[in-house]
């Protein structure tokens, strides 16, 4: 990893008219789990500007590979086969490099390898659901999986999570830290999700719906979705704390 | 008149009910993907420093404990240096990790986290904070992973003395980020709402 000129600025304030607001009470669960009082502002110090960092040794040859990650010898997990791939970038539109990415998914179906997802549809023998990266040089990404199915969950009703994949994203910085959904183009589900709605502008929900990409797809093989993800950019530093006169 | 041309932050969504599966598989049965949790071990052979046990609970508004959650901590080593290629004040200690990941147990609702007492930081304007921990939460519920810091009770001069303590105007709040000493180690519990609420940051 080059990184000789990695920047130490702090970062960008985080819009939180734009993220979810903690207490969304068409989600119920977050009733009872919102901070009520205002979180303190401050300027970012080296405990936020620091974070940890993970070399590509971290990586086995099928952590990116969902559909053989679990799967026994010969076989393959079951589902629409899909490349996912985008770039990740920082607010200032710069690459963020070597970055760490994990995500989770439910199987084919919709079911969780989770000992809490009682769903019925039933479990692929040869999918466990989670995988890793490493962003390269230019930030860019790309994991091999089956598309996750849509599944009720227990909020109102009867609603329904639109297929969808999790992500946990490093940044260079503590505060960078984020977690977050990918969508699926076209999927009726999105707009009735009430956890897409915890999300109050439409722009930053269509920001998390990846997009089919077919020009990334292999031929008679799979598809592929283009999914690029956006941390918190640096304060650049050129003219901060410079004596007068120089 | 031109764009800016700035992108915007992607919107955070609920770390949901299966982080684990994400982020530490084993704990959840999930074996054979990769070799070990990420950020189960904070400590390697010959690490410096005193070591210490911080064990806690996540408590909602009803006071239960969490039993689904996911506790992300970053810490200096001893001698108050990050292991990250930001830090450029010198080498932190190659045996520390400074970062751990843990779930609230799914029985008790209690994370434990085998660390070191980090070594004091400086704030931005060069004044030394008191040796802290930063924690991030996640978990079903948390739309936003939430942002607070852990000191230590027996620091009470440096505590008295730190910056961003002084910042919180409601002062019976402070308590809120202070780890009691106890025979195993340090105790943090950190509420997410109620009358002893953790004070949160926005950072």
């Amino acid at each position: 990893m080059s990184n000789a000129v990695r920047e130490t600025g702090a970062f960008f304030p985080r819009d939180r008219e734009w993220h979810p607001k903690a207490l969304t009470p068409g989600y119920k669960t977050s009733v009872a789990r919102s901070p009520q009082k205002a979180p303190i502002s401050f300027g970012n110090s080296l405990s936020e500007i620091t974070g940890p960092t993970f070399g590509h040794g971290l990586l086995g040859p099928l952590d990116d590979d969902l559909i053989l990650n679990f799967a026994r010898e010969g076989e393959s997990a079951i589902g629409e086969r899909i490349i996912v791939h985008g770039r990740l970038l920082d607010e200032r539109a710069k690459p963020v490099r070597g970055a760490l990415l994990e995500f989770w998914q439910a199987n084919a179906g919709g079911r969780y390898r989770h000992k809490k997802d009682a769903y019925l549809a039933p479990l692929d023998p040869n999918f466990g659901g989670c995988g890793r990266t490493i962003t390269d040089e230019d930030g860019y990404y790309a994991f091999r999986t089956i598309k996750p199915g849509p599944y009720p969950w227990p909020n109102g009703v009867n609603d329904w999570r639109p297929s969808h994949i999790h992500f946990s994203v490093f940044g260079d910085g503590f505060a960078q830290r984020l977690i977050t959904q990918m969508y699926f183009e076209g999927d009726p589900h999105i707009p009735l999700c009430p956890i897409v709605n915890t999300i109050p502008d439409k722009t930053a929900i269509d920001l998390l719906t990846a997009r089919l990409d077919m020009n990334a797809t292999i031929p008679m093989d799979t598809r592929a979705y283009k999914f690029d993800i956006v941390l918190r950019g640096r304060r650049q530093t050129h003219f901060e704390n410079r004596p007068e006169g120089m | 008149m031109q764009e800016l041309g700035y992108l915007k932050e992607s919107a955070s969504q609920t770390a949901g009910p299966y982080v684990h599966i994400g982020c530490m598989p084993s704990y959840v049965g999930l074996d054979g993907v990769y070799p070990e949790n990420l950020g189960r071990t904070m400590l390697g052979e010959g690490v410096k420093g005193q070591q210490i046990t911080i064990e806690g609970q996540v408590v909602d508004g009803t006071g239960t404990p969490l039993k689904d959650a996911m506790v992300e901590i970053w810490q200096a080593d001893a001698a108050g240096l990050y292991n990250s290629p930001s830090e450029r004040r010198g080498q932190a200690d190659p045996a520390f990790s400074g970062w751990g990941r843990q779930a609230t147990d799914a029985d008790s609702g209690l994370f434990t986290f085998e660390t070191i007492k980090p070594g004091a930081v400086p704030w931005t304007d060069g004044r030394m904070q008191a040796p802290h921990i930063s924690f991030w939460i996640v978990a079903r519920g948390i739309n936003l992973g939430l942002n607070t810091r852990l000191y230590f009770e027996d620091e009470a001069e440096a505590n008295d003395a730190d910056p961003l303590l002084a910042r919180i105007e409601h002062r019976n709040r402070v308590k809120t980020l202070i780890a009691k000493k106890t025979d195993a180690g340090y105790r943090f519990d950190i509420h997410l709402q109620g009358p002893d609420e953790t004070v949160f940051f926005d950072l």
